[in-house]
């Protein structure tokens, strides 16, 4: 199996979901779907490693999922409009979770938003 | 015969929904967004069209991976919102059209796309926020719905010159479409923002403005962009932004701005709105 580079390889801090990532996040991305349904949201909650089993996830994936590690998540292939998902069963949203990629306080992030929305152009 | 009377872009962000639903309306960090807004509605209100087609990205609600439609058009005679997963309030079911979703498709065929048909499709924030900022009062819905998704989930995404062209199939679609209606095509999404990665935040305001300088009149220098044009310069998620080239097709080659408004940041995106009426 191999996979071609692509041009967009060498954009920094970016993960575009293309097939090879498609591939290994498959068990990760199935299960955050499940997510939609509150009842499974709930048993995610009450036991992360089991629910995780049911998608047949590397222990590698699970682990990311337990700790909420976006980064990790997808660097295993995870996407991000699934994962969103999962971040929503914890009462996060996509400003804590970017500051959390980003290394930075969710103030600091709010922060960078709002200077480059003051960018003069 | 129907008519397409006009075009609008809008951002699809669920922090919209909710501000909406809050009615920040007068909040000072929403007020700047929302201002822009009001020519919309008022032109809706003035125009009161029958039949909105939009074309927005489904973001996980009806689509998974386990099978990803490039182009959908949903067939039905209302479409479903529901949980996505976040706390977004699930908003009324939206009213189809579906005799005219199948003059749409058959006419699309004709033009050599083949798009998935769907007889049940579930509609989420991509499409429902735009309907939701621009009618905050209704409690049904005041037109019709076409939904048409456009995968922007899964790499490779169509392009931008790809959808333009769907787009343009779409607006002839329309005008010859054998039934008096006043119908108004959204193009929803974007514009610069990326969710994911250590670039996670990144908004490039002047890609932004100078898209939607562009749109009006030159629009062949943004369907020559590529999609890595559009992650590299717009974020991994400002690729949303073929939705408006795919409703700037669907106006034909001249058009008259009649309202723009740009505000960032909302949320972690750019958002931009505009009314775009065709010129004959």
């Amino acid at each position: 199996m191999s996979w071609s580079k692509k041009d967009y390889d060498d954009i920094p801090g970016t993960y575009v979901f293309d097939g090879r990532r498609a591939v290994m996040g498959w068990p990760l991305n199935k299960m955050c779907m499940t997510l939609n349904d509150e009842d499974n949201r709930e048993a995610l909650r009450q036991d992360v490693e089991g629910y995780c089993k049911k998608f047949d996830m590397s222990d590698e994936q699970t682990k990311a999922v337990k700790d909420l590690d976006a980064l990790a998540m997808l660097r295993l292939g995870g996407n991000i409009y699934y994962m969103a998902k999962l971040i929503g069963a914890y009462n996060l949203n996509m400003q804590d979770i970017g500051a959390q990629m980003r290394g930075i306080t969710v103030e600091e992030f709010k922060d960078m938003l709002l200077r480059q929305g003051q960018e003069v152009v | 015969m129907a008519t397409l009377v006009g075009g609008i872009t809008s951002s699809h962000i669920p922090a919209v929904g909710i501000a909406t639903t809050k009615r920040l309306f007068d909040d000072p960090y929403w007020k700047p967004f929302f201002d822009g807004y009001v020519p919309v509605r008022e032109w809706m209100e003035k125009v009161k069209p029958d039949v909105v087609i939009s074309i927005y990205n489904d973001h996980g609600l009806n689509f998974f991976l386990d099978q990803v439609s490039t182009f959908a058009i949903g067939a039905a005679h209302h479409y479903d919102n529901a949980d996505e997963g976040w706390g977004l309030k699930t908003m009324p079911p939206v009213p189809g059209d579906p005799e005219l979703s199948w003059h749409i498709i058959e006419a699309l065929n004709k033009d050599e796309f083949d798009l998935t048909m769907c007889q049940e499709m579930k509609v989420d924030h991509g499409l429902v926020v735009p309907l939701q900022v621009i009618w905050p009062d209704a409690e049904e819905w005041p037109v019709k719905v076409v939904p048409v998704a456009i995968n922007t989930v899964q790499h490779p995404v169509p392009s931008a010159k790809r959808c333009y062209d769907l787009g343009v199939s779409i607006g002839n679609a329309i005008r010859s479409y054998d039934e008096d209606l006043k119908v108004v095509v959204f193009g929803t999404g974007g514009m610069s923002h990326q969710l994911q990665g250590e670039r996670a935040g990144f908004i490039n305001k002047r890609f932004d403005l100078d898209f939607m300088d562009k749109i009006i009149d030159r629009q062949q220098e943004l369907t020559a962009l590529t999609t890595t044009d559009f992650i590299r310069e717009a974020g991994s998620e400002g690729v949303e932004l073929i939705m408006w080239l795919t409703m700037r097709g669907a106006l034909g080659d001249k058009v008259k701005l009649l309202h723009s408004n740009y505000h960032a940041p909302i949320s972690n995106t750019g958002a931009g709105v505009m009314l775009l009426e065709p010129v004959e």
